[in-house]
């Protein structure tokens, strides 16, 4: 300003150097379940050496990352450990989906098993395969660079929208609704009221939701 | 070791229990207790015979199954430590009404055992200390191993809260 510049060209070249530093310091959050871990881990051992790009410094701890990697398939228990641990991660922060399973349920396609993250949680890369290679990781670790200097901002204007404190105790872990099962499973299994069409069979019925 | 004929011909005259059967398949020796019967039938098992180890409690849905009359089959693997001998012990169950007397008080490995065949097959194991679901969240509404449940779909594991990027 007391050049004379703009405030927007003052602001702009400060969101660039925050990019910069953010984009080569990313910190991950490795939440590796199942075989994709092992690849995770093979690319932060000496072969493949993810600290040549800065994102070595992983942190078991949420509350010192800013790079969520879901590794691995996540089971409805593991769901809410996952969506808790995300809301821990300060801002700013993103998520890499690694995997087949992480991405889609994989060929897991069972009760227990969750067909894909993004549908509980904001993922903002998607790797395939199964494993994936070290290559495809180092890969979306670039894309995720790209990414974060092209669109991030020294003030977080990115995230403006969020509104309101939100912690998963505040939201309930289970449905209180009555869930309809085995019924129609095509599109969803919360509805109610029960209706002729779905009907809910007593004896289906578990003590804990007949009380709600 | 014990001829399992004798212990067949015991039990029935203990118990009183003619329907009690003894069938073997590729050297499975398995005894067929009628559900009233069952714990008497594994109570002597364990302390007439030395049957002092409870390897296995499982359960079979024969729905859609060709030639079953009865829905359920609940499955007992029993072994003699001190002669290596085992015995199956086997029971039927139809719907509504799937209660089992607990073998909690005979075996103390029926404790998770029983809870999980609770968990995967809704048979509800009366006189088990803590009968509550062990691998399944609690939230879960369904028995998953049962044949009627459906195989794909979205099902019990779409119940949950969406965190969106505003809101994370």
């Amino acid at each position: 300003m007391a050049l004379g510049l703009p405030e927007n060209v003052f602001i702009a070249n400060l969101d660039k150097l925050a990019n910069w530093v953010r984009a080569n310091s990313l910190w991950p959050m490795p939440f590796a379940t199942a075989c994709c871990g092992i690849e995770l881990m093979a690319v932060g051992a000496s072969r493949y050496d993810i600290a040549r790009f800065g994102a070595e410094v992983m942190r078991f701890s949420p509350r010192q990352c800013d790079l969520m990697i879901v590794a691995g398939r996540i089971v409805m228990k593991m769901l809410p450990v996952l969506q808790r641990i995300w809301l821990q991660m300060p801002e700013p922060k993103w998520c890499i989906s690694m995997g087949a399973c992480a991405c889609s349920g994989g060929v897991f396609d069972t009760y227990a098993v969750v067909q894909g993250i993004d549908r509980f949680i904001p993922v903002d890369l998607y790797i395939p395969g199964c494993p994936p290679r070290p290559e495809q990781l180092i890969q979306a670790v670039l894309d995720l660079q790209e990414q974060i200097k092209k669109t991030g901002t020294l003030t977080g204007r990115e995230f403006q929208r969020r509104t309101q404190l939100q912690t998963p105790h505040l939201r309930p872990a289970a449905p209180t609704d009555l869930i309809v099962a085995p019924g129609d499973y095509s599109t969803a299994t919360l509805r109610w009221p029960a209706d002729d069409k779905y009907p809910v069979h007593p004896s289906r019925r578990l003590p804990l939701l007949q009380d709600n | 070791m014990i001829a399992y004929h004798h212990i067949l011909e015991t039990l029935r005259r203990i118990t009183g229990c003619s329907h009690l059967e003894l069938r073997t398949f590729r050297d499975n020796v398995r005894l067929e207790v009628p559900r009233e019967y069952l714990y008497p039938v594994l109570q002597h098992l364990k302390e007439g015979f030395g049957f002092d180890m409870l390897i296995d409690i499982t359960a079979v849905d024969y729905l859609y199954y060709p030639d079953a009359r009865r829905r359920f089959g609940v499955i007992y693997c029993l072994l003699n430590t001190s002669t290596g001998q085992r015995l199956v012990v086997k029971t039927y169950l139809d719907e509504p009404d799937l209660h089992l007397p607990s073998v909690f008080p005979l075996w103390k490995a029926a404790d998770w055992l029983e809870r999980e065949v609770y968990d995967m097959f809704g048979i509800v194991f009366d006189g088990h200390p803590d009968l509550r679901r062990i691998l399944l969240p609690e939230s879960f509404a369904d028995y998953p191993l049962r044949k009627d449940y459906p195989l794909r779909g979205r099902g019990e594991r779409h119940n949950f809260p969406t965190l969106s990027r505003a809101e994370s």
